[in-house]
């Protein structure tokens, strides 16, 4: 199976029933993609398939045949400097322990992909596919606002 | 929370993917967007020996009207369905239903096919798919037939599909779609699956007059289905409040909720006739 990860190329050879965010933490070692509740619910795992939101627990690897992944570790800039988003993240206490971050900042980045400039209400709905156990959210919330268009960390 | 081993199949036509599943002696499962499957597989309450990705079934995509009916590929994902502008000129109950499922990394993975075919009692597509009237399109090694869709639904996750057989489109006719139409549903959380669902459909004439008209509902205890009675309580009157406290309580006649966590039989028969209300007061408001 091949596929592209971050805009690099991987040939794999993988049992079919090891799901996508297994092969992205363990044949790949890209270990920002997390594994929560391994059913779709909590939305840890989400990552960028082929440009869209999906659930990396609920893919097995042959379905990255041919298609492109995009993960956290993808977000950083040359350099390693971090995304606006994720330093708006950081600016407004967007994260606590880190375990949701991941597949928050993936759902944030799709939603401001097509809705630039969205209202708060828009975020907290698009944000809902994503559980998180340390901030109530407000300030994740607060986060991807100022990252819209015309805020402080432009992602656009 | 990993699942068992399998085989897995990519098959790119219609037929091959029917001769895998006509295969004897071994658990074969179609694969369509894993959004159900996937979860029940990790939780080993699902063991398939084969599984077969319908990915790359060519015959099962696309949305195109033919005639008097708008037909739906089985493998249509829910954000498609939502978004798509045939499906949202003509069937605007389907998109709108659609709109209400899970969140969009659901939606963008998640199909029409694989809706039916897992037969959540509380489902929306489901719900949608019968207050519209559609008729499904199934496939075997054996021959192709269709369903009325009032004949689909066999109990709560069941169908009368046979393990051979795939769902290969759904028709909708543009009729029913083009009515005004209601829908509700209660649901704990934003993109949780609801607790109760309801969807009518009512055409109505100049003077007011209810000429047709079709109330579904889901999550009522056993499968989602029609309740005849409460349409025929509506159709030939003006929609006046008698007729719809007569609709709602046939509806009430028709429910058979069990309790459970989220609510006790009482909360959810309540919680039926509310959205049975709700969902023909926005039919009436649409028109
Ligand atoms: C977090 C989360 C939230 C969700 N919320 C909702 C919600 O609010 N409302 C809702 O309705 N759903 C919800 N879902 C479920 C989602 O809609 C599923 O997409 C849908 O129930 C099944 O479709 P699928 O394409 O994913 O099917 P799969 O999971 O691939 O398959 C489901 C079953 O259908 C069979 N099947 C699939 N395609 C066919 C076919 N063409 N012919 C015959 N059999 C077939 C499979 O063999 C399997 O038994 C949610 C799922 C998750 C993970
Ligand atoms: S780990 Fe995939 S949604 Fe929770
Ligand atoms: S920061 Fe800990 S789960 Fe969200």
């Amino acid at each position: 199976m091949r596929c592209t990860v971050n805009g690099t190329s991987h040939r794999l050879d993988v049992e079919p029933r090891r799901l996508a965010v297994d092969v992205l933490r363990e044949n790949l070692g890209l270990t920002g993609t997390h594994a929560g509740c391994e059913h779709g619910v909590c939305g840890a795992c989400t990552i960028l398939l082929d440009g869209e939101p999906v659930r990396s627990c609920l893919l097995f690897a042959p379905q990255l045949d041919g298609r492109d992944v995009r993960t956290v570790e993808g977000l950083a800039g040359p350099g390693d400097e971090l995304h606006p988003l994720q330093q708006s993240f950081g600016a407004h206490h967007g994260l606590q322990c880190g375990f949701c971050t991941p597949g928050m900042l993936l759902t944030a980045l799709d939603l401001l992909g097509h809705n630039p400039t969205p209202t708060r209400d828009e975020v907290r709905e698009a944000l809902s596919a994503n559980l998180c156990r340390c901030t109530g959210y407000q300030q994740i919330v607060d986060a991807v606002m100022d990252s819209s268009r015309g805020g402080a960390f432009d992602c656009t | 929370m990993k699942p068992a081993p399998f085989h897995y199949e990519r098959p790119t036509s219609l037929a091959e993917a029917l001769d895998l599943l006509a295969a004897d002696g071994v658990e074969t499962k179609a694969l369509a967007g894993g959004q159900s499957l996937v979860p029940l597989m990790n939780l080993r309450l699902a063991r398939p020996d084969v599984l077969v990705d319908l990915d790359a079934v060519a015959e099962l995509r696309g949305i195109s009207r033919s005639g008097d009916q708008v037909r739906i590929g089985a493998l249509t994902r829910h954000e498609q369905t939502a978004t798509d502008a045939l499906v949202r000129e003509r069937l605007p109950l389907l998109a709108h239903a659609a709109v209400h499922i899970g969140h969009r990394a659901i939606r963008t993975r998640g199909t029409l096919g694989g809706s039916l075919a897992h037969a959540d009692p509380a489902a929306e597509l489901p719900v949608a798919s019968l207050a519209l009237g559609a008729e499904v399109d199934v496939a075997s090694a054996r021959g192709a037939r269709t369903i009325p869709i009032a004949e689909l639904f066999d109990g709560p996750l069941s169908t009368t599909v046979a393990d051979d057989e795939l769902i290969v489109a759904v028709r909708y006719p543009v009729d029913a779609g083009r009515r005004p139409f209601g829908f509700a549903e209660l649901a704990r959380r934003h993109g949780d699956f609801a607790l109760t669902v309801a969807a009518v459909t009512l055409s109505v004439d100049g003077d007011g007059g209810c000429r047709a008209a079709t109330v579904a509902l889901g999550g009522i205890g056993g499968s989602p289905r029609l309740v005849g009675p409460a349409a025929r309580a509506l159709i030939g009157t003006r929609i006046d409040p008698a007729a719809v406290e007569l609709a709602v309580a046939s509806v009430d006649d028709a429910v058979r909720p069990v309790a459970d966590l989220h609510g006790s039989v009482a909360y959810r028969r309540a919680m039926a006739a509310l959205l049975t209300r709700q969902a023909i007061a926005m039919a009436r408001g649409a028109r």
